[in-house]
């Protein structure tokens, strides 16, 4: 028998079925939309999470107070403070070779008010450099000046919608505002580009590093952030700035140095287990279809048994009726794997209109394992019923009851 | 060419034995017209499934062409049933979902002929069995009579050298069951060898040699001298 002449015969049964067969596609289709949809949503959040952490910069570490015994894992972020780190630790990194440039950071919150307008706006202390290592750009006027960290200076840069809020439609640059008691004049406004790590810079206002510790009245830094020279040099930067500040500590390791990558391998891995996971779950919608499968063809070959009778009657060998059975689960499980597919990548794209931050784009090895169990499950669970069938007496078949 | 030696068919019924062939011996030659009556239960519908290899004896030898098909794997049986053997149902037996020319095309399709081969013939068929115009009607959209024309068809396609019909006309009335008579009788006028299983004396008494059985025995077999 052809091949050709087998599915064509396959496809007739199965419009002749036409309500089995439009529910066990439905629920084929289910199984692998779900996949499909899941393991997007997984693989999106996946890709948001890497590019916010590509956004920082590159070869960035970040420094730290408290210890942490296990490096590399998320829950060190909430480390205890022992000893603090201050702004002559953060100069003093300057001195390893591996380290390109630091940026101190000191953070807290103020009022800052125009002469019309106030607003409670998060506030961070920082250098110059901090422009290049976060790779910020600017919209208006200039970043904070270079010069001696260590002297305060009444100069301050806006973050874009900070700006909008304060001023409106004025010019902002040149201007003078007030935050918390002290006056500082506006040098510049950051170019908007959205959230980061937690730091939305459209909010955020930015001045020098002394000036935020007076305003905080404190002494101590937030985090340090460091440039390593090239991506090879990130580990000797990480056990340079350990070094440093533990000579600077009386010997005492009581800060944490996490690379960039790190963090972005944990949240990787942490992120593709939840994506498996998903994944696995919903693989089991792809088995209960599989049984669904299993137990229509069981009635269709009993419901048939008739037809296979008499196509035993005109010759058809045990080996050729398995086949016909088998055809019309593959046609079944393929139409089914089909629809679902594009289901699941309609599903998919409606998800990403509805939240633009979120890649959602189904990984490709998501798509071709959806396809591929759909597939193997349909016609894995027509071997018992094609078998069945095959094994049928022709003659109690074609009796009438 | 057919020849059946010692042939026995046992039943099991729960604990009891049903013998529904009793040690058949039986010779058909090439081009014989044959019909089989007897009382219901009798075995003929069994015997006619021996010849045709649906069902297999509980001793004995069936040879088929001098060659013993006894033994045969069931895709072995599969082949010589396509190949050399044609059944009739009382029932028809159409696939309901198929058109009558596919229906007729069904065997062809078994054995892989090529699409435009299988058009060729079973279009000739249509045509010979006054079926024009309703190659492309369902079962359920024909006669009882055309049903069996499709059937005959389907049968014949192959080219076998056996036809075998059970009951062919006991689904019809007295005229249609004449008109597929004819078909029939025209097969076997053209050399096929036809077995005719029938309860109706009338159509059984036109076959060339007649065959009785009663109980699983053959308890008469006439030919008719001409
Ligand atoms: N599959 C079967 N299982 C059990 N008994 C059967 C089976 N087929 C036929 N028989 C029995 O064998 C005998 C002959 O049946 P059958 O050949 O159908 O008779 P006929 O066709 O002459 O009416 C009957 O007694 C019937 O009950
Ligand atoms: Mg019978």
């Amino acid at each position: 028998m052809r091949t050709a002449d087998v599915l064509r015969f396959a496809s007739f049964s199965l419009v002749g079925a036409r309500t089995r067969t439009l529910l066990m596609i439905v629920a084929m289709a289910i199984g692998v939309a779900a996949v499909v949809v899941l393991t997007s949503l997984g693989e999106g959040a996946r890709r948001y999470v890497v590019g916010q952490f590509s956004s920082l910069g590159t070869h960035l570490l970040i420094v730290f107070p408290g210890r942490s015994e296990t490096t590399g894992n998320p829950g060190m972020l909430l480390g205890e403070t022992p000893r603090d780190l201050t702004l002559d630790d953060a100069l003093t990194l300057t001195r390893s070779r591996a380290i390109r440039r630091i940026a101190p950071l000191t953070v807290g919150s103020a009022l800052v008010t125009t002469h019309k307008r106030n607003r409670e706006t998060p506030v961070l202390g920082s250098t110059a450099d901090m422009l290049e290592i976060r790779q910020m750009s600017m919209g208006q006027g200039q970043f904070l000046p270079r010069g001696d960290p260590r002297q305060a200076s009444p100069v301050c840069v806006l973050g874009a919608k900070v700006r909008k809020e304060l001023f409106g439609s004025q010019p902002a640059v040149g201007e003078w505002l007030r935050i918390g008691d002290r006056r500082f004049r506006v040098i510049g406004v950051l170019a908007s580009q959205g959230q980061s790590m937690g730091f939305d810079t459209d909010e955020l206002v930015i001045v020098p590093v002394a000036s935020a510790q007076m305003l905080f009245n404190t002494s101590s830094l937030f985090r340090i952030l460091i440039e390593a020279r090239g991506r090879e040099s990130i580990a000797r930067a990480k056990q340079d700035a350990l070094d440093i500040l533990a000579q600077r500590h009386d010997g005492e390791k009581d800060v944490t140095v996490v690379t960039q990558d790190a963090i972005l391998a944990t949240f990787d891995r942490i992120l593709r287990a939840l994506t498996l996971a998903v994944a696995g779950i919903a693989a089991i919608s792809l088995a209960v279809a599989g049984i669904l499968i299993m137990n229509v063809m069981l009635i269709a070959v009993s419901q048939r048994t008739q037809e296979i009778g008499l196509l035993k009657a005109i010759g058809a060998a045990p080996a050729q009726i398995r086949a016909l059975f088998f055809a019309e689960a593959a046609v079944l499980s393929f139409t089914g794997a089909l629809a679902g597919l594009l289901l699941g990548l309609l599903g998919s794209f409606v998800i990403g209109r509805i939240y633009p931050v979120l890649p959602v784009i189904p990984p490709w090895w998501a798509v071709a394992a959806a396809f591929c169990t759909a597939l193997v499950t349909g016609i894995l669970f027509s071997v018992a019923p094609a078998r069945r069938a095959s094994r049928l007496d022709p003659v109690e078949s074609l009796a009438r009851h | 060419m057919i020849r059946l030696e010692g042939i026995q068919r046992i039943f099991q019924v729960g604990d009891q034995a049903v013998h529904a062939l009793r040690d058949i011996d039986l010779s058909i030659g090439a081009g014989e017209y044959l019909s089989i009556m007897g009382p219901s239960g009798s075995g003929k519908s069994t015997l006619l499934n021996m010849i045709g290899l649906l069902d297999r004896p509980n001793a004995g030898i069936y040879r088929l062409d001098g060659s013993d098909v006894t033994g045969l794997s069931d895709q072995e049986q599969a082949r010589v049933r396509r190949d050399k053997i044609g059944f009739v149902f009382q029932f028809f037996h159409l696939i309901p979902r198929l058109s009558a020319a596919a229906n007729i095309e069904l065997p062809l399709l078994l054995a892989g002929v090529p699409a435009d081969q299988r058009k060729t013939r079973v279009d000739q068929l249509i045509v010979d069995f006054g079926l024009t115009g309703r190659e492309t009607h369902r079962p359920d959209q024909l006669s009882g009579g055309q049903r069996q024309r499709v059937a005959i068809a389907r049968a014949t396609v192959m080219k076998p050298s056996v036809i075998l019909a059970d009951e062919p006309t006991g689904n019809l009335d007295r005229a249609t069951g004449q008109e597929v008579m004819s078909i029939l009788e025209g097969l076997a006028a053209g050399g096929v060898t036809l077995l005719l299983v029938t309860h109706d004396p009338e159509i059984g008494n036109r076959a060339s040699r007649k065959l009785r059985l009663v109980d699983g025995r053959i308890v008469a077999d006439e030919r008719a001298s001409s």
